[in-house]
């Protein structure tokens, strides 16, 4: 299975920098989003699937899944998602300014 | 001995720099240049106890860097004392002469503070013993040499001169460091004394090819030889008593020195006798011949310059006892009558405004004084067989020790040695001709008033004084050859050569004496080029013709600049995709290739998880899904694609046991997807793609790349576990020592809170950049 899942996490990584490599500010987004999936799934599977109950202490379960991993991944859930939401607002902001969104033409000043 | 103060001596030009910007406060009332005329003045007598037939070197050191066994280390033996004479001497008189050269409403403080730096770190050069010493202050003289050249920087050619001649010699000087690291390497000393010592572990190592052109080309781009000369006449630009100072007295003999100094070592190689006869005698040549073709009169003297210096490199490089003392003569000789000539110059630019030799003539009447200053130091240089001219001393010397060469055995050295009296005639019949140049066409022929911007008159007595000492000294040394030679000469020849030197200089030799009719042949030669000289002059457009060894400089300055810029204009495109391209890139081959050389993929299938059907489907949904956003056309599909892919990593949380992280991916995912919904409402729709193939296909190919890069690099490592896990003593204590039951939260807020502190933090600052990015508006009005 995990074998399965590292596949899957590749194929987020492959979408996302695709979608990174992109023109347009908001499939670079997409990118970072698929990109920050393929990383927590990464984790996850790299911490073995399967190996018992959820990590919460419970009579008469000896098998619990891992939880540092969890612990990691929710920790970098929460600052992904601060990230994103940045990154969109900042889309908006330079849309709204520019009036473009794509990045080839967003270059900045000659003269930097 | 027992006075041993040099550092005083070295560093008092150096203290005074620091003094004079107050002093020149004191304007209007008197010329700051009488302040601090004593302090050259009083070196110069402190080094003059020095001198004679009973001398002894003297040392004295003061600990630097004791751990790095750098120490101001300062040795005066024969060559340094020269050097520190003339250093003195000449700087005395070039700051009395710049008193009147120079009017008190320029920035003297400026002039004098740069002067005064130099002239320390030029007696700091000659006086070190210590190679890293040594280098510094070659490196302060290269910079006090820059801004005294750039003094009128208002002027674009003062700084183009300014920072020609720093490239020049801060390359020599680079590279000088090279050859003293190497040096000190090879020998496990920092002292120039402890390398003489093992000369011959120097030269039998493996590094010395190295050391050699090191110090070489040290040598050669302070010294403006062939073909590093092109710094010297643009230095011309730096007012005439630094050109008369750094640029023919004391700065450019530097690399003359260093080949001196460290010329015991060399003097055995075949090799440095063959470049530095080469080179010497190349610059001597051209540098002559180049000499008559300039028109300015600071032009032709820097020429000049560098042909002389040519000259003493070559006697350097001939080796013999005598040629070393030849050169040691010369030296001294050339410092006495180039210095004259500079000042007179200046005096001739001062007073007439113009320093275009085709716009003088016929100066003498006005000048009387000046013309017989530029007489003797015009036939010295020149060497006319006048028995009180010095030059012609040294230039029979050059003739003898050219013809006297020997002791090296090897065809091409043979030929060599017979042609190098060839080169010497003709290199001195160009000398010749341009000394007479120099004097008969500003001081005779027709005076030309219409042209001259001043009505040209004698300097003011002052001004001609030291001109005047210079060529008493000239006179002096030409009666009296043998004068100096016990008590100073032959010193200096013993330090270069290493072992003792005891000449007398001939007043006359004879004629049947080779040299002596070599000398007249020169003369005649010269004559008669100098009178037919219009008829000939044409052939400068032969030779060099269009060709020029600036433009090389300009076009190698030009070249790097703009090879530069195309090299970097050419990645730094400003286009993000182009850098994550080469990020991605590196990343790939640079792990690909890691992995490939340690051989490190390790494919093995065992401690996996058994496959079930749940889980395969959401993964295909997840897939497919994630391909989607990639061929989507429209970006509401886009984006509820990307919300298939986070709700499916949520159904796998709950799958895999972690309800939390299910928990919060969902109501992540949700608010993600409604913040991606608000946004997409203010921005256009997603184009289609009309990227060329190239750039779908490197796109696609390191994406690709990226994505087997990642398996490879996830399957290797899940079957390559070292250690257990830690998680067991989270489980174990989650109750015991957390106080809670799940051990996710317990881990979150208790065993590794700090992370959950700043993740907070994250989205704190994440929340105010977002709000400050929406109220803050600051320019083109608000939106």
């Amino acid at each position: 299975m995990e074998i399965i899942m590292i596949v899957l996490a590749s194929i987020l990584f492959t979408t996302g920098v695709y979608n990174l490599l992109q023109k347009q500010f908001l499939r670079i987004i997409i990118g970072t989003a698929l990109i920050s999936h393929g990383a927590h799934l990464f984790i996850l599977t790299m911490g073995k699937l399967k190996r018992g109950a959820p990590p919460v202490e419970d009579y008469g379960v000896s098998n619990y899944a891992d939880p540092l991993p969890q612990a990691l991944i929710l920790t970098s859930i929460v600052i992904s998602f601060g990230v994103t939401s940045f990154l969109l607002v900042l889309a908006y902001r330079t849309y709204k300014l520019n009036n473009t969104d794509n990045m080839e033409k967003l270059r900045g000043l000659n003269n930097e | 001995m027992e006075y041993i103060h040099m550092v005083y001596a070295v560093f008092a030009p150096l203290i005074f720099a620091i003094i004079i910007p107050f002093l020149s406060r004191i304007k209007h009332k008197v010329h700051t240049g009488w302040l601090i005329l004593p302090v050259p003045l009083l070196i110069f007598i402190y080094f003059l106890q020095f001198v004679g037939s009973d001398f002894e070197t003297a040392r004295q050191t003061i600990d630097w860097i004791p751990s790095l066994n750098i120490a101001l280390d300062f040795y005066l033996d024969g060559l340094s004392l020269l050097f520190a004479l003339l250093i003195s001497g000449i700087g005395t008189l070039v700051v009395l002469y710049s008193i009147y050269y120079l009017n008190k409403e320029e920035q003297l403080g400026h002039f004098y503070t740069y002067l005064y730096i130099f002239m320390s770190s030029m007696l700091g050069v000659v006086l070190s013993d210590n190679v890293f010493v040594l280098y510094t202050f070659w490196e302060f003289t290269s910079l006090s040499s820059f801004l005294l050249i750039g003094y009128w920087h208002y002027r674009e050619k003062s700084r183009y001169g300014a920072l020609k001649s720093m490239l020049i010699t801060v390359l020599g000087g680079f590279s000088l460091l090279g050859g003293v690291i190497l040096l000190t390497i090879e020998t496990g000393t920092t002292s120039i004394r402890g390398m003489i010592e093992q000369a011959d572990l120097i030269v039998n190592s493996d590094y010395f090819l190295f050391i050699l052109i090191f110090l070489l080309l040290g040598a050669f781009t302070k010294s403006a030889q062939f073909p590093f000369h092109i710094w010297l006449p643009d230095a011309m630009e730096a007012p005439t008593p630094v050109s008369a100072y750094l640029h023919s007295a004391t700065m450019v003999k530097a690399g003359i020195y260093l080949m001196a100094r460290f010329s015991p070592i060399f003097s055995e190689v075949p090799l440095f006798f063959i470049i530095l006869s080469i080179f010497g005698l190349v610059t001597l040549a051209w540098a002559s011949y180049m000499a008559v073709r300039q028109t300015d009169l600071k032009g032709i003297l820097a020429f000049s310059t560098i042909s002389q210096l040519g000259m003493i490199m070559a006697m350097l490089g001939f080796g013999t006892s005598y040629a070393v003392f030849a050169a040691v003569f010369h030296i001294l000789n050339h410092a006495t009558f180039k210095g004259s000539l500079f000042m007179v110059a200046g005096i001739v630019d001062h007073e007439t405004g113009s320093r275009d030799i085709r716009k003088l003539g016929g100066l003498m009447t006005f000048m009387p004084i000046s013309a017989t200053l530029a007489i003797f130091g015009t036939f010295s240089m020149a060497g006319v067989p006048l028995p009180f001219l010095n030059g012609f001393y040294s230039k029979e010397m050059f003739f003898e020790s050219a013809l006297d060469l020997g002791g090296y055995s090897g065809s091409f050295i043979e030929s060599l040695i017979t042609v190098i009296p060839i080169i010497a005639v003709v290199g001195s019949i160009f000398t010749f001709v341009y000394s007479m140049y120099l004097f008969f066409g500003t001081f005779r022929g027709e005076y030309k008033e219409s042209e001259l911007p001043k009505k040209p008159h004698e300097a003011p007595f002052m001004m001609l004084v030291p001109p005047m000492l210079l060529v008493i000294g000239v006179m002096v040394i030409g009666l009296f050859p043998n004068m100096f030679n016990q008590a100073l000469i032959t010193h200096s020849a013993d330090a270069v050569y290493g072992d003792e030197v005891a000449k007398d200089i001939k007043f006359w030799h004879g004629w049947d004496s080779p040299a002596f009719q070599m000398s007249l042949i020169v003369v005649a030669a010269g004559i008669l080029l100098y009178l037919t000289k219009n008829k000939w002059h044409h052939i400068y457009r032969v030779i060099p013709g269009r060709f020029n060894f600036n433009r090389v400089y300009d076009w190698m300055v030009e070249k790097i600049e703009s090879v530069s810029n195309r090299i970097t204009t050419a990645y730094m495109t400003g286009s993000l995709r182009l850098y994550m391209i080469l990020i991605l890139t590196a990343i790939i081959t640079i792990t690909a290739g890691a992995i490939l050389i340690s051989d490190g993929f390790n494919f093995e299938v065992q401690d996996l998880a058994p496959i079930t059907a749940p889980e395969v489907i959401v993964a295909s949904i997840m897939a497919i899904a994630a391909i989607g956003t990639t061929v989507a056309r429209n970006r509401i599909a886009a984006i509820l694609i990307l919300g298939v892919v986070g709700y499916g990593l949520a159904i796998l949380f709950v799958m895999y046991s972690a309800p939390d992280l299910a928990l919060t991916q969902l109501i992540i995912e949700t608010v993600t997807v409604v913040l991606f919904l608000l946004c997409f409402y203010h921005l256009p729709n997603l184009t289609t793609n009309n990227n060329s193939i190239v750039h779908k296909g490197t796109n696609v190919l390191v994406s690709i790349g990226y994505g087997v890069l990642m398996l490879v690099i996830g399957v290797t490592a899940y079957n390559s576990r070292f250690a257990d896990t830690i998680s067991n003593f989270f489980m174990e204590n989650t109750y015991e020592l957390g106080g809670g039951h799940n051990a996710v939260n317990v881990i979150l807020v208790d065993f590794r809170g700090i992370d959950t502190l700043f993740e907070v933090a994250v989205l704190f600052g994440a929340a105010l950049g977002i709000f400050a990015m929406i109220k803050l508006r600051q320019d083109k009005g608000a939106k």
